[in-house]
């Protein structure tokens, strides 16, 4: 065997997959996980731990894969994320644990995210339970969103004792890991179900159909229904619009529309009862994972697809295996390229894309050199849909209804390293707070604010709450 | 899993149910609306707050039979359960929150169309509590059509009922009673709420435009979440996009693009007409005793 090149992973071949919504990559067997757990290093220094958002002791749990203690990997995992099959599957790993993987300078990194997904797998697929509950405290929490950050957030607490109840404005729950991603990069039924059950088995209870600062406020959570503390996690679900000409034309849609539509409404399937509306020729706006997700799920509903974004190849910043994924299945790519206008037919409906053409300049605030239009350069694209997947902010819901919650000017919500906001007793962690980035980040920030919940409801009220 | 504890029909193909619901029904407000799901395969259906019973904790919805999600939620009866309701949505008419003296000082009148009645009794309601007398016209196509007369009367002050085929009350649509209303019987408005089909809403600006009368309009445009997330909902208000699951879903009538707000309406005809298709087909098959 070449230790330079990773044990191959199967996927589904190109042709078949954009005819299914099954997910594309199989993942690893136990000959196989073993084999790719070998060309670890075990490094003393361990330089991939510390481009971890959460330090996962990676050399640790891909150790025990590759002695076939795979029981022993999922509980080293458990020590440091609630999600490993999820964190395994969308991590970017490319730029995170792997980017500084030792194995890469010569040859191929460590699959380091394919391993966790792998021992997370055989963990559930094994009925292995994963963390203990201490005894009940009485302490109530509330947790807002049932995202990465709430089910972390709620699970962390659960497991110390507390009585927590999440909240939910969905009819679902698991935030963007239900709505957003889809079921080809992240099977509902097989991986994010169980961990809402496993949440559920910890004690958290779920209202699902509650929206904060509808429903009720936060302020009456903590003052009339006896919380002690509220964590939000509600994400950064508010689509951004380009404002250019014609984008209320009927076929144009947020990404956001366009995946709920499919995940959370189930659209792609006959028997349920929300409709898609998918056209021939389909041009997606944008070039994160979001774009992907979107352009891929297009294709598999039988569009032609391509992708318009405004920077090149380098500057995407999708995972770099969706790109590879989406490239294989015949999505194309119009790069440096920019819509300005979107063109109606009679009826109200998309008929072309007119873009400009861009170059890049110098550097912007982001560190990416910054795309600049080439005067005269327009041309149009005959296409039937346009979907914008141009990012997201946080909804403004929450914070216009709860007194004293301080956002920034993009409208996260402001908090201390610790996940505390400017209000006495709500802390706060995930998108919501820094805008649309990842769900390990997410799942990471979520778990010190579970931490400084604890700490800050035992210094005012103790180690128990009174009966 | 929602209850529904009351259930009637108040015209043919309109059908009124109070679903128990207390977080809904203590938090809701006139104007707003709330999405149901009928059982796990269902759309996500708008229905406006038509009423509210903060003690028993329900919420009361009208629903008229168009297409088939409305379908399958008026075929439960009582005692069967709503598998979500989600609400209250959107903002609050913009009196609710009004010095009571100011909105006191204006005339206003209110106009209603077919289903749209329903929604603005419990606003006619709130001003009779409030010790203001509003005038309330009801519109339908044809007599039976008309639904909530009798209650109606009770909270308004004046009740002007028309009918497009003239079979009862004014012989004439809406419009053409608030002309006669403005035009030939002197009546002076300061504004008129006009809620109702989106077509009738648009013509009720039209005319109302003419006359220099704020017109307030509850649009019901095509939505999916309805929390701010997808931007199905978009409308154009003063040339501005606004999404009105969050920022109406009243808007000041004679600012609304209504011809780009009743195209985007049609957007899903072609597959809802499939959808209705299917759902015909489903009931064919169990007619003919094939499977299950
Ligand atoms: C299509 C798509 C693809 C992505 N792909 C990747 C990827 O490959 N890798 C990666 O790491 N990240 C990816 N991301 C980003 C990642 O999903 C997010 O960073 C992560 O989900 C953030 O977690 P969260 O818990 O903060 O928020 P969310 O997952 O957004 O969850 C927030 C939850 O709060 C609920 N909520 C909002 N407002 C309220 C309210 N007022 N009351 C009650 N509930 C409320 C929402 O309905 C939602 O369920 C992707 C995102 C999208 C949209
Ligand atoms: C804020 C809001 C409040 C509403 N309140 C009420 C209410 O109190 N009572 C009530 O009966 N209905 C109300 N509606 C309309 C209701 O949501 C639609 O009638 C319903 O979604 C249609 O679903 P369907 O599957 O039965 O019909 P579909 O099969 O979806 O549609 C059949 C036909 O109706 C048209 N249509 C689609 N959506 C709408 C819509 N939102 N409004 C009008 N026509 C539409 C389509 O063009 C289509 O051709 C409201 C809508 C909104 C947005
Ligand atoms: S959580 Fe993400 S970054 Fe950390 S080891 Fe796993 S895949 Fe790598
Ligand atoms: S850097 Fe790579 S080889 Fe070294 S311990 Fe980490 S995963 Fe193993
Ligand atoms: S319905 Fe989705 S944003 Fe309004």
């Amino acid at each position: 065997m070449d230790m330079f090149k990773r044990v191959p992973i199967s996927v589904q071949d190109p042709k078949e997959r954009i005819k299914n919504f099954d997910e594309v990559c199989l993942g690893y067997t136990a000959e196989e996980a073993m084999a790719e757990a070998k060309r670890c290093l075990q490094c003393k220094h361990k330089p991939c731990v510390g481009n971890c958002p959460v330090e996962i002791d990676i050399p640790r749990f891909i150790k025990a894969i590759s002695d076939g203690e795979f029981e022993e990997a999922a509980h080293i995992l458990a020590e440091y994320t609630a999600l490993p099959a999820v964190c395994g599957r969308v991590c970017p790993q490319e730029t995170q644990c792997e980017q500084t993987c030792v194995r890469g300078i010569k040859g191929e990194p460590v699959s380091i995210g394919k391993l966790e997904r792998f021992a997370a797998d055989w963990a559930r697929e094994n009925n292995i339970k994963v963390g203990k509950t201490k005894e009940k405290n009485g302490f109530k929490v509330a947790v807002i969103g049932s995202g990465p950050a709430g089910i972390t957030c709620a699970g962390d607490l659960a497991k110390e004792g507390y009585d927590v109840t999440i909240f939910e404005a969905l009819h679902e729950p698991g935030g963007v890991l239900v709505y957003g991603i889809p079921e080809f990069r992240l099977p509902k039924e097989k991986v994010v179900k169980p961990e809402i059950e496993n949440l559920k088995r910890l004690g958290v209870k779920i209202e699902t159909d509650v929206v904060i600062g509808r429903t009720v406020t936060i302020d009456s959570l903590l003052n009339d229904e006896g919380y002690h503390a509220v964590f939000i996690g509600s994400g950064a679900g508010l689509p951004k619009f380009m404002g250019i000409p014609g984008e209320n034309l009927n076929g144009v849609f947020s990404a956001n529309e366009f995946l709920t539509r499919n995940n959370l409404m189930k659209a792609y399937r006959e028997d349920y009862d929300t409709p898609i509306k998918v056209g021939q020729k389909v041009a997606v706006v944008g070039g994160g994972n979001v774009a992907m997700d979107a352009a891929r799920t297009a294709l598999r509903l039988g569009a032609d697809v391509t992708i318009v974004y405004r920077r090149t190849e380098k500057e995407l910043p999708a995972r770099v295996e969706e790109v590879h994924h989406a490239k294989e299945e015949g999505v194309k790519f119009e790069m440096l390229t920019n819509p300005v206008e979107i063109i109606g037919n009679e009826n109200g409906w998309v008929k072309a894309i007119k873009c400009i053409r861009m170059e890049l300049g110098e550097p912007d605030e982001s560190g990416r050199r910054r795309p600049i239009p080439i005067e005269g350069s327009e041309f149009e694209m005959e296409v039937d849909t346009v979907i914008m997947a141009l990012g997201t902010s946080p909804n403004p819901l929450i914070a216009s209804t709860t007194k004293g919650l301080e956002v920034d000017k993009r409208g996260c919500i402001i908090t201390d390293e610790n996940g505390q906001t400017t209000r006495e007793g709500v802390f706060a962690g995930g998108d919501v707070v820094t805008g649309s980035a990842t769900v390990i980040l997410a799942m990471g920030a979520a778990r010190k604010a579970a931490a400084s919940i604890d700490k800050y409801i035992k210094e005012k009220y103790g180690q128990k709450a009174k009966a | 899993m929602f209850e529904i504890v009351e259930k009637k029909f108040l015209a043919p193909n309109i059908v009124s149910m109070d679903i128990l619901a207390p977080r809904v029904a203590k938090a809701a407000k006139p104007g707003q609306f709330v999405i149901v799901v009928a059982d796990d395969k269902g759309e996500r259906v708008p229905l406006t707050i038509c009423d509210y019973d903060t003690e028993k904790g329900t919420v009361n919805i009208v629903i008229q039979t168009i297409g088939a999600s409305t379908k399958k939620i008026s075929q439960l009866e009582k005692g069967d359960y709503l598998r979500d309701f989600v609400g209250p949505l959107g903002r609050p008419s913009d009196y609710v929150n009004e010095d009571l003296e100011e909105v006191k000082k204006r005339k206003y009148l209110f106009v209603a169309g077919g289903v749209g009645t329903a929604p603005v009794y419990p606003q006619a309601r709130w001003f009779k509590e409030n010790g203001i007398d509003v005038d309330v016209i009801i519109g339908a196509k044809t007599k039976e059509l008309i639904i909530l007369e009798d209650e109606m009367r009770e909270v308004a002050g004046n009740l002007y009922v028309c009918t497009d085929d003239g079979s009862y009350g004014f012989n004439g649509m809406v419009t053409a009673m608030i002309e006669e209303l403005v035009e030939n019987q002197g009546k002076k408005y300061d504004v008129i709420v006009a809620i109702g089909p989106m077509i009738m809403m648009k013509f009720v600006c039209l005319l109302t435009k003419k006359y220099g009368i704020k017109t307030i309009v509850s649009l019901n445009p095509i939505m999916v979440d309805g929390t701010g997330m997808c931007g199905a909902c978009r409308v154009n208000v003063g040339g501005e996009t606004k999404f009105a699951c969050v920022d109406g879903p009243e808007f000041d009538g004679h600012l609304v693009d209504w011809d780009l707000a009743l195209k985007r309406l049609a957007q899903y005809k072609k597959e809802e007409e499939e959808l209705a298709k299917r759902g015909e087909e489903k009931v064919c098959t169990c007619q003919q005793g094939g499977a299950n």
